[in-house]
């Protein structure tokens, strides 16, 4: 057991200060480039925009770089957010409860989760190819709930959760730092997380300790698609509305966002800070292209090109 | 080359009967459900979409052998259609558009390629940020505006028929034999077959992996810019969203057709009748006006059934 626990230490920490270079460089450059560029940027208001904006990002990252980390990935988080907020919308535009909207979004979150979970871990299919099978399938619930329209008789309450404040503090900023320390303390303080480091590492070993592998690699997805409902709540008070292409394509920022934080695609090696950092140079980079007025379509491709870039960068370090 | 599959192997032949007879079934079932099944048009029609289909997933194939995937088919489609019907217009002239749609196919092939290769990245994520940057684009490139409105010498090539016969059937056929051909008696086919069961076994035993690696996306790239330029000249136009619901079908025929995602198993004729079987339940649930909305979710279910059916197969053949 003390093994293990020095072992996803090690795993945790490693390179630890080689990788702030990377992320927090490619931050700094980030805000630095677009602060030269445009006046509005460095703004308090613009940089406050710029956190609200990516606390949705950052609630779906999070999960996906435990995802990551155990060598799988959720291609369907994007399609599942979109769906959880269109059931969130569906749900207040006919019961006008917001308890039961959240709850009834957090459960689809977390069901389809586990289903993509079960598939992935009980019948060992490749996650990409479940994960695609199941964005296929939410994308086509969400439109068939909205049969392809708007709903926009959410009610008043719900913007609160994305323009409110409590003591002072943005909601959607509270959603983020709970989110990140639930995960953080997930990751690096309990037996689940050291598992997950494993699950990725080594994970014939760890069956071999006699750890149900299964189980906490179930809860892997499950947790991703919770976190996915509960980030539906932000997008739904953000838009106050339900549509069903809101969230199409997001779940490549967050890869983008994971694997510009230095997490790779092998051996259990995640790296939670990297990724908020990678969260926050994925919302610099879009809100200053935005500010320069360049069109999204070439945002998207940008972050596709930040991608590349980073995974060309790891690819080099592990040659050295 | 007794390892390799091909018909006189019985557990191929029976996989290929067993999906022939799905085919069958499905069929009989429409045209017992809905009249406007079995007349001529229908038919001619599901064949010319499947062959569509067919165009598209036949590059995907060889990618999926090797234990690859190629995300970016349809952003590619999109890309190409989108060039080449610029071309045409610009230039008038058809050769000049052909040229376009495929190279622009086998450059985006080729960069795919590289990034594998050379920079040894899983090839989901390499593709799947291809997508993503090729959709930008083109929709930067399109700014929103549609196209249309094409040579008629062009648009034989999608909406043209040939004795009676729809011209895209003709390139299915010609790309089935030809591809068939390509995969089993030429050492090109071998070798990709090889790289997919074993890539370790495959270096050691003297195929040059990387190329034939680069050769598979580029040669994925060109299909999917020959079927870009078939679905131009059918639909008469061109926008900047033209290819994105294309990519889920192709991976989904590929899959249904037999190939293994985990490479080494699948041949041509399967992929056919996957495209086929696929094509069948989307234009069936259309002649019985299901919403549109759930052809998504019907292609996702199919994905995943198809594998999780080669999987218990495979495992059942390996005990």
């Amino acid at each position: 057991m003390s093994n293990i626990h020095i072992l996803s230490k090690n795993l945790g920490y490693r390179n630890y200060f080689q990788r702030i270079p990377g992320v927090a460089m490619m931050l700094m450059v980030g805000i630095f480039f677009f602060g030269i560029l445009s006046k509005d940027f460095l703004s308090v208001s613009n940089l406050t925009n710029i956190g609200l904006q990516s606390s949705i990002l950052l609630l779906i990252s999070l999960p996906m770089t435990l995802v990551i980390m155990t060598e799988g990935i959720d291609m369907s988080i994007g399609a599942l957010l979109t769906f959880c907020g269109v059931v969130m919308a569906y749900t207040l535009s006919v019961t006008h409860s917001l308890p039961i909207a959240i709850c009834l979004a957090m459960c689809s979150g977390l069901l389809v989760g586990l289903i993509n979970g079960s598939i992935i871990v009980y019948w060992k299919l490749p996650p990409f190819v479940v994960t695609l099978g199941t964005l296929g399938i939410c994308q086509s619930l969400a439109l068939v709930v909205t049969d392809g329209q708007s709903i926009t008789d959410v009610g008043e309450i719900v913007q609160l959760a994305y323009n409110g404040k409590v003591g002072g503090v943005a909601i959607p900023l509270i959603f983020s730092v709970i989110a990140y320390f639930i995960t953080y303390f997930l990751l690096y303080q309990t037996r689940f997380g050291i598992y997950v480091c494993a699950i990725g590492g080594n994970r014939e070993s760890l069956n071999l300790a006699g750890v149900s592998t299964n189980f906490y690699h179930l809860a892997v997805y499950a947790f991703s698609g919770l976190m996915a409902g509960v980030a539906s709540i932000l997008l739904t008070a953000r838009m106050s509305a339900g549509h069903p292409t809101a969230a199409i394509g997001m779940e490549f920022d967050a890869i983008a966002a994971v694997v510009v934080g230095g997490t790779s695609f092998e051996k259990g090696n995640g790296w939670l800070l990297g990724t908020l950092l990678g969260v926050l140079t994925v919302g610099v980079l879009r809100n200053g292209l935005n500010l320069l007025g360049v069109p999204s379509s070439v945002q998207v491709a940008s972050i596709g090109l930040l991608v590349l870039v980073a995974l060309l960068i790891d690819s080099m370090k592990m040659k050295s | 080359m007794p390892i390799f599959p091909n018909l006189k192997n019985s557990d191929e032949l029976s996989a290929l009967f067993y999906r022939l007879f799905v085919v069958i079934f499905i069929c009989i079932g429409l045209s017992f459900l809905s009249e406007a099944f079995l007349t001529v048009n229908n038919l001619l029609n599901v064949l010319r979409q499947a062959s569509l289909l067919f165009l598209m997933a036949s590059g995907l194939t060889l990618v999926i052998l090797t234990a690859g995937i190629d995300l970016s088919v349809g952003a590619n489609v999109g890309m190409s259609a989108c060039l080449a019907g610029t071309v045409l217009l610009a230039t008038g002239s058809t050769t000049l558009g052909f040229l376009t749609g495929i190279c622009c196919g086998a450059l985006i092939g080729l960069a795919n390629g590289l990034l594998v290769t050379l920079l040894r990245l899983p090839s989901f994520i390499a593709t799947y940020g291809m997508l993503w940057i090729l959709h930008g684009i083109t929709y930067y490139f399109m700014a929103g505006a549609t196209i249309n409105g094409f040579s008629k010498s062009f648009r034989m090539i999608g909406s043209g028929y040939w004795f009676g016969i729809p011209v895209p059937i003709y390139m299915m056929l010609f790309f089935l034999i030809s591809g068939s051909i390509f995969l089993r008696y030429t050492i090109f086919g071998q070798q990709i077959y090889a790289l997919g069961a074993n890539p370790v076994t495959a270096r050691l035993s003297g195929v040059p992996v990387t190329r034939r690696l680069l050769l598979v996306y580029i040669l994925s790239g060109i299909t999917a810019g020959l079927a870009s330029l078939v679905f131009l000249a059918r639909l008469n136009s061109a926008e900047g969203d033209i290819g994105e619901a294309l990519t889920l079908p192709a991976i989904a025929a590929v899959l249904i057709g037999g190939t293994s995602l985990f490479g080494g198993v699948g041949t041509m004729l399967g992929t056919l009748i996957g495209a086929l079987i696929l094509t069948l339940v989307l234009n069936g649930m259309n002649i019985l006006s299901i919403d549109g909305n759930l052809q998504a979710l019907v292609t996702g279910v199919i994905i995943i059934v198809s594998v999780l059916l080669d999987l218990i197969l495979r495992r059942k053949s390996v005990v």
